[in-house]
């Protein structure tokens, strides 16, 4: 909403600065957003009196004018414009004088063009910054020969060119909130400044004299859905002179960021800002048996609006219609025919009031919204489209351009029982937490014209927002200003913890930060062709997602259902960034749909991403490891992933390096490798990559918080190296599985520290060395003790087919 | 025997003084102090000597053992002393050189200010609670009384998955699983991700985080919401931080406010960070509105609260200086290296 200061002007004077007013009302609830001071670029440029014109000896377009600007002597200046002529002398005209300026930030200072002297430069409609709808006597490309308007400053050489245009207005920017459409109007404004700055406002009933006609010998109103439309009012004006509005009238709408057309559209777009109603105004003769009626459509029922396109009207739309069909959708938008032409004689002013809701669902169905139905929409108050109605003849009769008919039609089912809500201040003060005396919060609800009766408040029926207590505190606190209130401690003791999840979260967090990763954020949504970067199969359950029905891109258009894709993204990101070494983190949700209608499933997810560096399978490996251990999760078991893995992204990895990670009773917790060289070639990646996803509530559940001390050793511990060769396909988990089992209670470790293929070894065998750690608790372990749990270790290994190298 | 002794002493000092080496230093205290040493020798004489004479020699004896004794620990110092100061000359390293590191990883700086505004909630006895992202059109709008079709439905450009299940656009929605699950006293906060239809830039995203925050008990009062957000900003901005409350609208909040706070950049003389307003937008509160307490089952001529909504990326932006959104959702280590 723009309000124009010099219309607020006409019924109240705030007596403060534009700057001091933005801030007191923004203070008050009514945010503003900015403010522009009109004309604010143009300086030193007046009104000039034409008084002589001679042609350029040197050019055949230029003429040299002695202009009039209001000092001793006329100055000369040169100028092309083809409007500019020998019978112009005497016309009054912009002149921007040496070292002026004009919007656009462009400068004027004398000089000479083709040898003669120019001191300025004689002004269009354009360079003032207007255009032709601000003045339609004014040319486009020429100098804009200025006219003497009724009801306007008189016009005289060296006068400023702001007064003598009206570019003197400022129009101010206020961001109303949807709980007040009354503000959305010069007269609810007012009512805001009244209160804010205790100035005395001025409003007066409209009026006007009307012909003495009677309005049914002209139309007659039926409304058929008075629960859609709680009133309607209309009137008529024969006799119309369509023209041009005067220049009050212009400069205010200007000012409010509306395109002055001609003075009956003129008139309801005025009547629309002062007081919120939106008005209609149209021609009689398209109305079909004089009859208006308001309806709900007929099924298959069309109508073209004003923008010239065909619309299908639904049973559930509100139209205006005549005796055979529809002449607008009400509140949204007036037929094709139904505008002011030239030809017009006779005009029918519509003022209404529509149910909300109905307007909004019928604008969005038919893809319009209007200003009309943005007002609507949040709902308007019948008791003011009367009083509209009534605005809009009083400026018909003001600019003499039609005939008013002496009576209007008035079709009112609206509610008129009073609301009011109980008045208790005491409340008020525990509410707010404050101690306002009874006697301010009267004076601040009268300033807002809110009445106090009987321990109730009375609300105007304009103030669609008050219906309780708490409403009514709200008034109370924005006049007594929110500052006011004191800052207070909450009261009561309360004690609060993480729960063990958000704590699991944390420690994952700290971990992978330990563990030299770099946490990323991304985004939720993704394209869904991620799953096809990510090489999951066609049949695959993950490729099920929740889908945005309206998404701002294909990119952003489905809930991931695996966190992988979105660190893959970054990888690429960072790789693409010329970033040669990353390893990354995120704790993120994954979406997955449960049933139809019902939400999905956003189970937590830990994926890792790492490339450069020299890194290796076995640095991811070993970073998932050490998080296990830090989180508590003991006795995971890593496998190859086959055919049987539980989880659809294996595809993503390169069959020989990628691998399963399995909780002690055996639920899968994650899956991690080097990506595919497919997954790194669609993401760009030109290095190995790897990654790994992880199941956060899997995890959780697999670890044991509880800690319990052992004792350090007390005996000494026996120490053995083992080298053995085996076949090359043998997992050394397997081989370390059975050095454990074999040796019983007194094994302390066992570390894997050389695994060699090559030369000095059979053809599809390997060497793999360990070093055996063994001690009692009882006592010192012997030689005998020792040797026998070797000796076990090596039958259980030859078993498998691993011989002790030689 | 007095002159051998005598002579004995003499050499061996000498000889000792001439010593630099640790080795011959050994040698030096064998050859004269040892077993078959040279005063060991000499003392073998004692029976010789008168029962008169003895004592008289026995002292010698002692004290020139003594002497040389206290000469070679003297000496033998020395060279330690000098071989240490050698050592230390030979490994001299220069310390200016680049020191070896360890891989140390960083937290997002939107998880590293969320941990810190916990922390401070956490002491404030308000619990943590999440809540689900895909969201009932109830818990989202109708609860918090935007009924369909109501006009304030366009404040928020909603991504929807179906007429009934949407992408929450506030973190007010786990206010209604909180109220209806749980009964007053109520101090919650519930940070998360939010979503609006919002093309990428400087300064909007489709997602971000807010941290929402709901307190409901007997008594609760509109100045124990300003204290709160004040208590808040000084703790995360500094003592001299300053917050005013301005009037605004929220469906399910009355009185609302919107809460500003002055300007980092320029201290309230208006800038180009503020636009030239001196405050800088950081938050949405209000009083719970009675009709969303009763929604909840909650009598509102009863309990009362308060509300508030924080958009965390704006806190983190002010409290860095970072100018733009997107640098959050790029991930480039070069960013998160900073925090």
């Amino acid at each position: 909403m723009n309000l124009s200061l010099k219309w607020l002007n006409d019924y109240i004077k705030p007596g403060v600065s534009a700057k001091q007013f933005c801030y007191d009302m923004t203070m008050t609830g009514s945010k503003v957003e900015g403010y522009e001071e009109e004309g604010s670029e143009i300086s030193n440029v007046v009104v000039g009196k034409i008084l002589d014109v001679k042609p350029h000896t040197n050019s055949d377009h230029l003429v040299i004018c002695q202009v009039d600007v209001g000092k001793d002597a006329p100055v000369q200046i040169v100028t092309g414009a083809p409007n500019i002529r020998e019978e112009n002398i005497g016309d009054l005209v912009p002149a921007a004088l040496d070292n002026s300026t004009l919007p656009g930030g462009k400068k004027i200072k004398k000089g000479k063009l083709r040898g003669e002297l120019s001191e300025g430069m004689l002004c269009s409609i354009g360079e003032l910054g207007l255009t032709l709808h601000d003045f339609p006597y004014a040319i486009e490309d020429g100098i804009f020969i200025l006219k003497q308007e009724e009801g306007c400053p008189e016009l005289r050489p060296g006068m400023d060119i702001k007064e003598a245009i009206g570019l003197d207005d400022v129009s101010v920017e206020f961001e109303i909130t949807p709980n007040r459409p009354d503000c959305l109007s010069v007269l609810g404004l007012a009512r805001e400044a009244h209160a804010t700055f205790d100035k005395p406002l001025t409003i007066k009933e409209p009026s006007f004299k009307g012909n003495g006609e009677d309005i049914n010998s002209y139309i007659k109103v039926f409304d058929e859905n008075p629960k859609l439309c709680m009133r309607y009012t209309a009137g008529v004006v024969k006799n119309v002179k369509v023209g041009m509005s005067p220049r009050w009238m212009r400069e205010r709408l200007r000012a409010s960021g509306v395109r002055p057309i001609n003075n009956f559209v003129d008139i309801t777009n005025y009547v629309m800002l002062e007081y919120g109603q939106p008005m209609h105004a149209f021609d009689i003769k398209y109305i079909s048996g004089n009859e208006i009626h308001i309806r709900n459509a007929r099924d298959g029922e069309t109508i073209t609006t004003l923008d010239g396109t065909e619309r299908k009207l639904s049973e559930n739309m509100l139209v205006i219609a005549d005796k055979d069909k529809p002449a607008a959708v009400a509140g949204v938008m007036g037929g094709e025919y139904s505008g002011i032409m030239d030809d017009t004689t006779t005009v029918v002013f519509e003022s209404a009031c529509f149910d909300g809701a109905s307007v909004r669902k019928t604008a969005k169905a038919l893809g319009m919204r209007t200003d009309a139905s943005a007002r609507f929409e949040k709902g308007l108050d019948p008791q003011n489209t009367l009083t509209a109605l009534k605005r809009a003849f009083e400026l018909v009769e003001l600019l003499g351009c039609g005939e008013v008919v002496g009576t209007v039609a008035d079709c009112d089912h609206s509610d008129k029982t009073q609301k009011s809500v109980e008045f208790d201040p005491e409340w008020i003060n525990n509410f707010l937490g404050t101690d306002i005396p009874e006697a301010d919060m009267v004076k601040y609800l009268e300033k807002l014209d809110l009445k106090i009766k009987d321990g109730r408040v009375y609300a105007p029926s304009v103030r669609i927002d008050i219906g309780c207590k708490a409403d009514v505190a709200e008034e109370v606190a924005r006049i007594y200003g929110y500052n006011n209130i004191p800052h207070t401690k909450l009261r009561g003791v309360a004690e609060a913890v993480l729960t063990p999840r958000q704590l699991f979260v944390r420690s994952i967090n700290r971990a992978m930060v330990a563990l030299g990763a770099y946490e990323i954020s991304t985004f939720s949504f993704v394209s869904p062709k991620s799953m096809d970067r990510i090489c999951i199969p066609a049949d695959s359950k993950l490729r099920n997602a929740v889908t945005i029905s309206n998404p701002l891109g294909e990119d952003t258009s489905v809930m991931r259902t695996s966190i992988l894709p979105s660190m893959c993204e970054i990888l690429s990101k960072n790789y693409r960034n010329k970033n040669l070494e990353v390893c990354l983190f995120e704790n993120g949700s994954e979406y997955i749909p449960t049933e139809p209608d019902k939400l999905p499933d956003e189970p937590m997810r830990l994926a890792i991403g790492m490339y450069g560096g020299n890194r290796d399978f076995y640095d991811l490996k070993g970073m998932i490891e050490q998080l296990f251990d830090i989180l508590r999760i003991k006795g995971v078991e890593f496998a190859a992933c086959g055919e049987d893995c539980p989880f659809d992204e294996k595809d993503s990895f390169h069959p020989g390096r990628r691998a399963v990670v399995y909780s002690a009773d055996g639920k899968p917790l994650g899956i991690f490798g080097e990506l595919s060289k497919a997954v790194q070639d669609n993401y760009g990646i030109g290095v190995r990559t790897y990654a790994a996803k992880l199941l956060i509530p899997e995890m959780m559940k697999a670890a044991d918080p509880d800690v319990r001390y052992t004792p350090l050793p007390k005996y000494p511990a026996a120490e053995r190296d083992l080298a053995i060769v085996c076949d090359d396909t043998i997992p050394v988990a397997m081989l370390e599985k059975a050095i454990r089992s074999a040796a019983g209670n007194i094994l302390e470790s066992v570390k894997l520290f050389d695994v060699y293929k090559g030369e000095q070894i059979e053809k599809g065998k390997k060497s793999v060395a360990y070093s055996i750690i063994m001690r009692s608790h009882e006592g010192t372990l012997t030689d005998e003790q020792t040797d026998s749990a070797m000796k076990k270790i090596l039958k259980k290994l030859s078993e498998m087919g691993a011989q002790i190298r030689s | 025997m007095k002159e051998q002794l005598e002579e004995i002493r003499r050499k061996a000092i000498a000889l000792l003084d001439e010593c630099a080496d640790i080795g011959l230093l050994d040698d030096l205290r064998v050859k004269y102090l040892g077993k078959k040493g040279e005063l060991t020798a000499i003392l073998k004489q004692m029976g010789k000597l008168t029962a008169e004479e003895r004592p008289a020699m026995g002292q010698l004896a002692n004290k020139v053992r003594a002497d040389i004794e206290e000469k070679i620990a003297e000496k033998s110092a020395q060279i330690n002393e000098a071989l240490e100061e050698a050592r230390i000359a030979a490994e001299t390293i220069d310390v200016t050189l680049p020191g070896k590191k360890q891989p140390v990883g960083r937290l997002h700086p939107l998880t590293k200010v969320l941990d810190e505004v916990k922390d401070v909630f956490l002491g404030m006895g308000f619990d943590i609670v999440d809540g689900p992202e895909v969201e009932y059109d109830y818990y989202n709008f109708t609860a918090l009384n935007l009924p369909p079709d109501h006009p304030a439905r366009d404040m928020q450009d909603t991504f929807y998955i179906n007429d009934n299940i949407l992408l929450r656009t506030q973190t007010s929605s786990v206010q209604v699983h909180v109220m209806e699950n749980k009964k007053p006293p109520i101090r919650i906060i519930s940070p998360g991700r939010v979503y609006r239809s919002d093309a990428m830039d400087a300064t909007h995203s489709p997602l971000f985080h807010q941290i929402e925050g709901l307190v409901v008990d007997k008594g609760v009062t509109m100045a124990d919401l300003s204290g709160t957000l004040d208590m808040l900003m000084k703790r995360l901005y500094g003592e001299k931080c300053e917050i005013r409350l301005r009037p605004h609208h929220f469906p399910f909040t009355e009185p609302s406010a919107e809460v500003d706070i002055l300007c980092f950049n320029c201290g309230g003389k208006g800038c180009s960070m503020c636009k030239g307003e001196g405050w800088v937008e950081l938050l949405g509160a209000g009083m719970v509105h009675p009709w969303v307490l009763e929604n909840c089952g909650i009598d509102p001529e009863v309990y009362s609260g308060f509300a508030f909504g924080l958009g965390l990326e704006r806190i983190v932006m002010g409290r860095y200086g970072i100018n733009d959104l997107r640098m959050f959702y790029d991930n480039d280590v070069r960013f998160l290296g900073q925090f």
